[in-house]
């Protein structure tokens, strides 16, 4: 059984431009896929339909064997499936590191102790310890990529859905960040970059967009 | 962004519990308005002035913040003393000056300053992200609360794109005039930051729906009242208690 499998989604903006047309992808145990394809293909529009923050105007998407169509139903998902935005600061938007790293664990039910453990040992996986009592905001470009990385990892999600995770960091942090991904035991992720070196470190097969549908290559 | 300026800071108010101080400043507030007596105000005036040297806080910037609030202030002068109806001080042929306007005038002076003052003390001396959660933890309601920290959270990433959005066209060589095309220019930047904040508003929401939120806002760390906070609390509640007492017994009362 796929993890995740989509059949024939099509999506237009309201502007009426299509990017996707009937496309199928099916995410099976243990797949890393590396998903390319050039600007505006409609890469970042696949991963919010996979979450339902935007529903398609056709198609099926089943996730563990069940079909997902309303707010309520991926409401349940959104902990098992973490994504890692383009923009971190989108993600962030506590007063604190450590409280934005918690975010995800207290909307899943845990208290606050419990919380601020897991997210303190987050926090420590990636190295970034030091950074616990510092404002989101003011924190450098790839400090900010690794708290919204710690952000997304604290929840433990199943599968991943990286959204240029080493896009405009420099190659140290780069770096850090794909080994952070490499040791995380996720079922399977998908992960969209333009940087040839982190598809190449982190994926097992590669998908290209094209023409509003995805084509293994 | 130096919005925060005066938030920065070793004094007793600024290591004060914020629910404490944020009481405090509205009751000051709300006492100081309430105020009728010369007297009365005088001494409310005072209070804020100790407050203001209890959080010490830089004169310089303290003036500077003064006069600009004191602009306004001056306009009042300018306009209340022969506007307002009562016995005349001074006449100058159809021009009356009045005691009562006057007196007006010189009453609104003497609260703005007094509120601005507290307030500086009071509130300036802590982060708006304690202060919200302050909000927070004294039961405002979740949505006001809300807004006011998005508000100030994302002000710092509207306004830095606004600064790169504008640097942008000056390296194109825009020159700002009073002309159609700067005006036009500027609609299409301040339009463009409309936009620009709509989406980021709705990435922002997307992004914490993926993280399990439902519209609630869990706190996870907590303020402690500590003694020096309930020092805090009596001395100045006891002071205004002495500021009504003035006003009471005051003949203007």
């Amino acid at each position: 059984m796929a993890l995740i499998d989509l059949k024939g989604i099509s999506f237009a903006y309201p502007n009426g431009n299509l990017v996707l047309e009937g496309l199928s992808l099916s995410l099976e145990e243990g797949d890393k896929i590396g998903l390319l394809g050039e600007n505006g293909t409609g890469k970042t529009t696949l991963l919010h339909i996979i979450l339902g923050l935007i529903r398609p105007a056709e198609g099926e998407i089943t996730i563990f064997g069940e079909r997902y169509e309303t707010e309520q139903d991926f409401k349940k998902i959104r902990g098992t499936i973490g994504m890692l935005f383009q923009d971190s600061d989108d993600q962030l938007f506590c007063t604190t590191v450590l409280e934005d790293v918690a975010f995800g664990p207290l909307n899943m039910g845990m208290n606050r102790r419990e919380a601020t453990y897991t997210a303190e040992q987050t926090l420590d996986k990636l190295g970034i310890s030091h950074l616990k009592n510092r404002v989101p905001y003011q924190l450098s470009g790839g400090e900010k990529r690794l708290v919204s990385m710690a952000t997304v990892l604290s929840m433990k999600p199943e599968i991943l859905l990286l959204d240029e995770p080493t896009n405009g960091l420099d190659k140290k942090t780069g770096k850090l960040l794909v080994s952070v991904l490499q040791k995380y035991p996720a079922r399977a992720w998908i992960m969209i970059s333009q940087i040839q070196s982190t598809i190449e470190a982190m994926s097992n097969k590669y998908c290209k967009m094209n023409g509003g549908r995805v084509d293994l290559v | 962004m130096t919005c925060e300026h005066f938030a920065l800071g070793e004094s007793i108010l600024h290591s004060a519990d914020p629910r404490v101080k944020l009481l405090l400043a509205a009751g000051y507030a709300v006492v100081t308005v309430g105020l009728e007596s010369l007297e009365g105000q005088i001494l409310a005036l005072l209070g804020g002035l100790l407050l203001v040297i209890g959080a010490h806080l830089s004169l310089k910037e303290i003036l500077r913040r003064l006069f600009v609030v004191n602009l306004f202030v001056l306009m009042l002068w300018l306009i209340l003393p022969w506007t307002t109806t009562g016995s005349g001080v001074v006449h100058w042929g159809p021009v009356v000056i009045t005691s009562e306007g006057l007196n007006l005038a010189l009453s609104i002076t003497l609260k703005c300053n007094t509120i601005i003052l507290a307030n500086l003390a009071l509130l300036s001396t802590s982060t708006i992200f304690s202060l919200t959660h302050a909000l927070a933890h004294l039961r405002v309601p979740s949505k006001i609360v809300q807004l006011i920290f998005f508000s100030w959270r994302y002000f710092h990433v509207i306004d830095s794109e606004f600064h790169r959005m504008n640097h942008a066209i000056k390296v194109r060589g825009f020159k700002p005039g009073s002309n159609l095309h700067t005006y036009r220019t500027y609609a299409h930047l301040i339009g463009t930051l409309f936009v620009k904040s709509l989406e980021r508003g709705e990435s922002v929401h997307k992004a914490m729906l993926c993280r399990g939120f439902d519209g609630t806002f869990w706190l996870l760390s907590h303020f402690y009242l500590r003694p020096s906070d309930i020092c805090l609390g009596c001395l100045t509640a006891t002071y205004l208690l002495l500021v009504i007492g003035i006003e009471w017994s005051s003949p203007w009362h």
